[in-house]
C-alpha cells in the first residue's frame, strides 16, 4: 500500500480492516490463477495454444471439453507438474510450480493416486503428514467424503467410486486455497455426486477456489464459471446460465475472436473468445447438430435449449 | 529435510510392506532357507587340516549379498509402483522434500534388513555353527549398509523402467555382475585386469572384503573401516542420483 499511501489509505483502513490489500492490478485480486499467452507442449506435441483466462477465487470453476481437448494437461500446468513451453500461468500470485505453491494447492488426479495396499484411513494421513495435519484433519477428511464406515478398509478392497473418494479425501486434508480436481465425480452415484457438490459449494463458500473438469452437463450448471476447452483452445469463458442461452441461440456457432486489445480483460464474468477457423462449426459450437463424432457433445448441446 | 515426513514416509513404507506377507516371507525367511541350502552343499566336503571350511566363506559372503539382492528387488518394484500409480506425482505436488522420501525408503528398508540379517546371521552362527574371528554384530552393520545400497540402486533404476517385468529385468544387469565379480567365485586378485578394475568400482566388491576381515580379525580393521565408508558414499551418491530422477515438472 505504501505507493498509494494517504490520508485516503488510512481512513480505508480503519474502516475496512483490510489494510494489507496487495497493490497489484485490481483483476488480479479477485482471481486465483491467471493463465496469459499459455502455450503447452507434450514432448513435441502442441497441446495448449496460448490460453488467456482468470479463475476468479473463492468459486467453483467448471472445464469442460471432450476428451483429448488438453483439460488434464492444463490442470497439471496449474497445480505446477506439467512445464510451460510459452507464455505465464500465475496461481494465487505466484508463478504455478513455485515450492510455495505446494502448501496451498491440492491435486486430485483422474486415476485415484492412493497406495491400493493401505487402508482408507492410512492413506488420507499419509498424504496428510506431507502437510503437517493431524489426527483431526484425517477424520474429517474422511467424514467429508462419506468413507467413515470403511476407514480401516484396505483402499484395494473398495469399489472405483469409493477409491475415488479417498483420492479426494487425500487431497481435502490439506485445506488446500485450490483444489484442482479431475472429473472427481466420475463413477459415483447420483446421491453421492450431489453430496460431493454440496461440499464444493461449502468449500467455495469458506474461501476456497475450485477448478473441476467434467464431462457431465448437469455439473457444469453447478458451477458458477465455465471454461470451455476445444483441441487446446479456450472457446468461451461464461457462466452456465450464458452458455446455455448460447447454446439454444446457437451464438458459439458464430466465431467471434475478441480484439487483440482485449486480451487484457481477460478476467471472471462472461468473455467470449472464437474458436479457431477449422472447429467454428463442430462439437458444442454448433447447438443445431449435436453429430459431432463425441458423444458428450449432445448433453453440451441440449442443455441450454 | 523435514524429520516427521520422512518417519512418516518410512512408516507408510512398512505398513505397505506388513500387508505384503510374501514380500515379509522373501525378506526374513528366504535368506535363513538359502544359508541351509549352502550348508548342506558342502556338508559332506573333505578338508585338510588347518583350512577353514566352505561355509564359513561362502556362508558368509551370503549374508551380504541377500540384503543386497533382495532389497533392490522389492525397493525398485515399490519406488516403480509409485511412479506409474500416480503417487508420486502426487507426493511431489506436495511440500514433501525429495529427501524425505527418498531416506523415508531408505530407513524402512534399512529397519527390515536389519531384521533380515539378524535372523541370518543367528541361523548362520547357532544352527550351522559359523566360526570366524569377528563379532556378529559387524556382520550385521555391513549387511544393513548393503541393504541400503540395494535400496538406493532399485530406487535408481525404477527410473529406467516403465513396468514391473522392466524393472525386475535389472536383475541380471546390475545384480548378477556384482555377484560374479564380489570374490566370491574367483579372488579378485587372480582376476585378469579388466575384470578386476570393474570389480574394483562395484560397491559389492566392498562389503564381500569387509566380511573377509571380520572373518580373518578379531577387532575391527581399519580397512573394515574403510570398506564400510567406501560402501555408505557410493550408496549416498546413488541416493543422489536417485533424487535427480525424481521429477517435480514433466515437459
Amino acid at each position: 500500500m505504501s505507493g498509494r499511501a494517504g490520508p485516503g489509505a488510512a481512513t480505508e483502513a480503519a474502516l475496512s480492516h483490510s489494510s494489507t490489500a496487495p497493490a497489484r492490478p485490481a483483476h488480479h485480486q479477485a482471481a486465483a490463477v491467471v493463465a496469459t499467452a499459455l502455450t503447452v507442449r507434450l514432448g513435441r506435441l502442441p497441446v495448449l495454444h496460448g490460453l488467456d483466462f482468470a479463475i476468479p477465487a473463492g468459486r467453483i470453476t467448471g472445464l469442460l471439453g471432450p476428451s483429448g481437448s488438453g483439460k488434464t494437461t492444463l490442470m497439471r500446468t496449474i497445480v505446477g507438474t506439467q512445464r510451460i513451453a510459452g507464455g505465464t500461468v500465475e496461481v494465487l500470485g505466484l508463478a504455478a510450480g513455485s515450492a510455495a505453491l505446494r502448501r496451498q494447492v491440492g491435486y486430485v488426479a483422474q486415476s485415484p493416486s492412493v497406495y491400493p495396499d493401505l487402508t482408507v484411513e492410512a492413506n488420507v494421513r499419509y498424504f496428510g503428514a506431507m502437510h503437517r495435519k493431524g489426527k483431526a484433519d484425517v477424520a474429517e477428511a474422511i467424514a467429508a467424503v462419506g468413507l467413515e464406515p470403511l476407514a480401516r478398509r484396505k483402499a484395494a478392497d473398495l469399489s472405483g467410486g469409493q477409491v475415488n473418494r479417498v483420492s479426494l479425501a487425500c487431497a481435502l486434508v490439506a485445506h488446500p486455497r485450490l483444489l484442482v480436481l479431475d472429473e472427481p465425480t466420475v463413477g459415483l452415484d447420483p446421491v453421492l455426486r450431489a453430496d460431493l457438490w454440496d461440499r464444493f459449494r461449502a468449500m467455495a463458500e469458506a474461501g476456497t477456489t475450485l477448478l473441476v473438469s467434467s464431462h457431465v452437463m448437469e455439473e457444469a450448471s453447478r458451477c458458477e464459471t465455465l471454461l470451455l476447452l476445444r483441441e487446446g483452445r479456450l472457446l468461451a469463458q461464461l457462466t452456465p446460465a450464458e452458455l446455455g442461452r448460447r447454446g439454444a441461440a446457437a451464438t458459439l456457432s458464430r466465431p467471434s475472436w475478441p480484439s487483440s486489445g482485449n486480451r487484457k480483460t481477460a478476467t471472471a464474468g462472461s468473455r467470449r473468445m472464437g474458436p479457431p477457423a477449422g472447429s467454428a462449426r463442430r462439437g458444442w459450437n454448433n447447438a443445431g447438430g449435436c453429430g459431432d463424432g463425441y458423444p458428450d457433445d449432445a448433453r453440451y448441446c441440449t442443455a441450454g435449449a | 529435510m523435514d524429520i516427521r515426513m520422512m518417519l512418516a514416509t518410512a512408516r507408510r513404507v512398512l505398513s505397505q510392506l506388513r500387508h505384503d506377507h510374501r514380500s515379509i516371507a522373501l525378506i526374513l525367511v528366504v535368506p535363513a532357507l538359502l544359508l541351509t541350502a549352502v550348508y548342506f552343499l558342502y556338508e559332506n566336503e573333505t578338508l585338510r587340516p588347518g583350512v577353514p571350511r566352505t561355509f564359513d566363506r561362502v556362508g558368509l559372503m551370503m549374508l551380504a549379498i541377500f540384503p543386497f539382492v533382495v532389497m533392490f528387488l522389492v525397493t525398485s518394484i515399490t519406488m516403480l509402483r509409485e511412479r506409474t500409480s500416480g503417487t508420486l506425482e502426487r507426493l511431489l505436488t506436495t511440500p514433501v522434500h525429495k529427501a524425505d522420501l527418498l531416506f523415508g525408503y531408505g530407513l524402512a528398508f534399512s529397519l527390515m534388513a536389519a531384521l533380515q540379517s539378524l535372523v541370518a546371521t543367528a541361523v548362520a552362527y547357532w544352527i550351522f555353527g559359523l566360526d570366524i574371528a569377528g563379532a556378529p554384530g559387524y556382520v550385521v552393520l555391513i549387511a544393513v549398509i548393503n541393504a541400503v545400497l540395494g535400496v538406493a540402486l532399485g530406487l535408481f533404476c525404477s527410473a529406467f523402467a516403465r513396468t514391473e517385468f522392466q524393472a525386475v529385468q535389472f536383475m541380471p544387469v546390475v545384480v548378477v555382475p556384482q555377484i560374479l565379480l564380489c570374490g566370491l567365485f574367483v579372488a579378485r586378485e587372480r582376476m585378469n585386469d579388466v575384470l578386476e578394475a570393474i570389480s574394483n568400482v562395484l560397491p559389492l566388491t566392498y562389503s564381500v572384503d569387509a566380511l573377509q576381515e571380520v572373518a580373518a580379525h578379531t577387532e575391527a580393521t581399519d580397512r573394515l573401516w574403510q570398506d564400510a565408508s567406501i560402501m555408505a558414499a557410493i550408496a549416498l551418491g546413488v541416493l543422489v542420483l536417485a533424487a535427480l530422477t525424481l521429477r517435480r515438472r514433466t515437459s
